[in-house]
């Protein structure tokens, strides 16, 4: 039997989302992503898979703030792969996810360094060891806690897709949509965050991606195909900051 | 056997001065001949006679390697890598800029050496050695900065084909590994295209010398006795791997070149790396030899006789003509990412030119293109060899810090203006002071050890040459002895 093609991808409602950051910390939580401490985050050694990137627009006093969360996009055809010379960066045939072996990886850092995305983080100490009381007790037994010297970036929370698919495993049936979601999904008080199969066309995801509105493809012209639809209206999108009274 | 007048290199006089004719002749290594056993007894001198203060820096440069290379690295293991400076997004950085520098310094050993043989070069004789094993400890100083930089070090050989029970292969895509295929054939290569012009000498100091330094040269020499089929198979050998060396050379900083090429990332994607890799590591690679050659002809006895004005001249000239190559590249590479107008080589060229580090890119045209190409004109300069030692160290600075521009300087900025970020070293200066010290001890330790002069060569190239009277004038030629 000839397998059935499972794509899983984003849509990203950029006219939805507020900038809040709490998909930072659900995907913090969920993943396992140490606590580097103020010094070091404040060197440019924080590991967050997911970013906001908040963006200024327009000259003082009528500036507008575009915000953009930004993942791995899980491209098609990553740079990171193809760098990576023990394939510690290898795309799983099964999610058409882009995934890290963590035990394979050498620290090479060549992946890092060909994301156009710059969505890797790199583990530069053994963080998870020394992680103050009480963040040492979350940690999620699903997902690997990794040592230094190894990359990390968003798996689209494969531990979760590979649950949702042993429960419809056993109850012999697809998974359902919308009955999984990412960590940054669930955390978005703004629902700007839409999780799924790419590959069912009934699905919210693929429904939003072919919405009409102004879609956006980071970086689509490097090739790199990503599996994250950024959605944006024609309005500019942004929040206007107030100039104070005085 | 022809015989052909010398077209370059070696000045035909015109002077009707005999006296100063026979001088101008005679400055030459090749036009002032001594007997044989005079040369080997030269040679041995120079490898036996050491000074107390050799073995005091020798001492001194092996503490540095213990402490600041070795004692720096395991401390990096035992720490994690963010004891360096790097950060988001500047995952690679100095290490790296010191990887590409080294391997850069290593090609003009091979350079010099192989290219100079294959077009008979005269002036090459008696400076072969010295390049060459530049070429050799330059590789083992860049060689271990690829396993320096590793996250994790201890599963380093993960990237070397090897059968294992799981069927795991290093990812042949990868420019890493072809990095370690590159750069093992080199440097196995150039070993063996060290030693082969190496065993004749080695016989020649075998023969020289007793105790221990005897034990040791019997072992090396292989029981070469000098007969000719010995000679013939020797000959045949050197001319195979002097042509064999020289795409094998081109090939390695191409592919060096092709971590940063292959890339997406703004600034190293660029399709003239390969050429111009090659052209900057023969530049500053051409620029040590000479720095080489001044320390070894003022600190060993008898060198000033193999190493002189002329070879200075000539080196002085092929550095000239590096800048100009190099030069060529950079504004060919400048030039089309400035015209192109592409957003994201933009920002990387602003930030080279403009951004908080812009000093060392002006510095760095200063020390490329400015120096050599306002003194190397000049033949007094070039013949005075402390002026060389000098413009050829300020070269490699120079050639650093373009290195040093490419990989951290290129990747602080990226396309997204939210990531970026700068990069200042930490340990990685230390472990710089360490390799630089590794690189100088076993050049310091071979100059004891192995005969720096090729003196069969030499013999070689004095027998070949002569004057010849045609007329009233005396002209220099060479015989082909081939």
């Amino acid at each position: 039997m000839e397998k059935e093609d499972v794509k899983w991808g984003m849509v990203i409602d950029l006219d939805q989302c507020t900038g809040c950051g709490a998909c930072i910390t659900a995907c913090a939580m969920e993943n396992n992503i140490p606590y580097v401490g103020e010094t070091d985050a404040g060197y440019g050694r924080s590991m967050p898979w997911i970013r906001v990137e908040r963006l200024w627009e327009g000259d003082y006093p009528d500036i507008v703030a575009n915000v953009m969360p930004i993942m791995c996009q899980q491209c098609g055809a990553a740079p990171c792969e193809s760098v990576c010379p023990v394939f510690a960066s290898v795309h799983s045939e099964a999610e058409e996810i882009n995934l890290q072996v963590y035990n394979r990886c050498i620290g090479t850092r060549f992946c890092a360094n060909n994301c156009p995305y710059i969505a890797r983080q790199f583990n530069w100490f053994d963080y998870a060891p020394h992680m103050p009381i009480p963040l040492n007790y979350q940690f999620n037994p699903d997902v690997t806690v990794r040592t230094r010297g190894v990359m990390e970036k968003c798996t689209f929370c494969i531990q979760r897709i590979r649950r949702a698919e042993e429960d419809a495993k056993a109850r012999g049936i697809d998974i359902q949509d919308g009955e999984l979601q990412t960590a940054c999904q669930q955390a978005c008080p703004a629902n700007a965050i839409i999780f799924g199969l790419l590959s069912n066309p009934q699905s919210q995801v693929s429904h939003e991606a072919r919405s009409g509105r102004s879609e956006l493809l980071l970086l689509e012209e490097l090739g790199t195909q990503p599996r994250v639809v950024y959605l944006k209206s024609l309005r500019t999108q942004g929040i206007s900051i107030q100039t104070p009274e005085d | 056997m022809t015989t052909e007048a010398v077209p370059s290199g070696i000045p035909v006089p015109h002077s009707n001065d005999v006296e100063s004719e026979e001088n101008d002749i005679r400055e030459h290594l090749m036009h002032d001949p001594r007997p044989r056993a005079e040369l080997n007894r030269m040679v041995m001198e120079s490898m036996q006679v050491t000074p107390k203060s050799f073995w005091v820096i020798v001492g001194i440069l092996a503490l540095l390697v213990a402490v600041c290379l070795f004692g720096a690295w395991l401390y990096m293991i035992m720490k994690g890598m963010g004891v360096a400076g790097i950060r988001r997004p500047t995952f690679w950085a100095m290490l790296i800029a010191n990887f590409v520098f080294w391997i850069g310094i290593s090609h003009a050993g091979t350079f010099v050496s192989a290219i100079l043989r294959v077009f008979k070069a005269e002036f090459r004789r008696p400076i072969t050695r010295a390049a060459e094993l530049m070429t050799a400890f330059g590789l083992a100083a860049g060689a271990m900065y690829p396993l320096i930089h590793l996250g994790r070090v201890w599963v380093g050989y993960w990237i070397i084909p090897y059968p294992n029970q799981r069927w795991l292969w290093p990812n042949f895509r990868s420019p890493l590994v072809w990095d370690l295929l590159a750069i093992t054939t080199y440097l196995l290569g150039s070993i063996m295209y060290i030693y082969l012009p190496l065993i004749p000498d080695l016989a020649m100091a075998r023969d020289h010398s007793t105790g221990w330094r005897y034990q040791f040269y019997r072992i090396l020499s292989f029981g070469f006795t000098g007969a000719e089929g010995e000679w013939q198979r020797i000959r045949t050998a050197i001319t195979i791997f002097a042509f064999a060396i020289i795409p094998v050379m081109f090939s390695v900083h191409t592919i060096v070149s092709w971590d940063f090429a292959m890339t997406k990332t703004p600034g190293w994607h660029s399709t003239i790396f390969g050429p111009f890799f090659i052209a900057g590591a023969i530049f500053s690679g051409v620029s040590a030899v000479a720095m080489i050659l001044f320390i070894v002809r003022a600190s060993m006895k008898n060198m000033d006789y193999f190493i002189r004005k002329e070879h200075f001249d000539a080196f002085g000239k092929l550095i000239l003509v590096f800048s100009f190559v190099w030069a060529y590249f950079y504004f060919n590479e400048f030039l089309l990412a400035w015209y192109a107008g592409d957003a994201s080589d933009q920002f990387v060229w602003n930030a080279i030119t403009q951004g908080p580090n812009a000093w060392l890119w002006y510095l760095m045209l200063v020390l490329n293109i400015g120096i050599p190409w306002l003194t190397l004109w000049n033949k007094k300069v070039r013949r005075t060899p402390w002026m060389l030692f000098v413009i050829g160290f300020l070269i490699n600075i120079g050639m650093y810090i373009e290195r040093y521009i490419i990989v951290p300087g290129m990747i602080t900025v990226n396309r997204f203006p939210f990531q970026w970020g700068e990069y200042g070293p930490r340990i990685e200066l230390v472990i710089s002071v360490g390799s630089l010290s590794l690189f100088l001890l076993l050049y310091a330790l071979a100059s004891r050890l192995i005969p720096l002069i090729p003196v069969w060569e030499v013999v070689e190239g004095q027998h070949a040459t002569q004057l010849r009277r045609i007329g009233k004038a005396k002209v220099p030629t060479v015989t082909n002895l081939e």
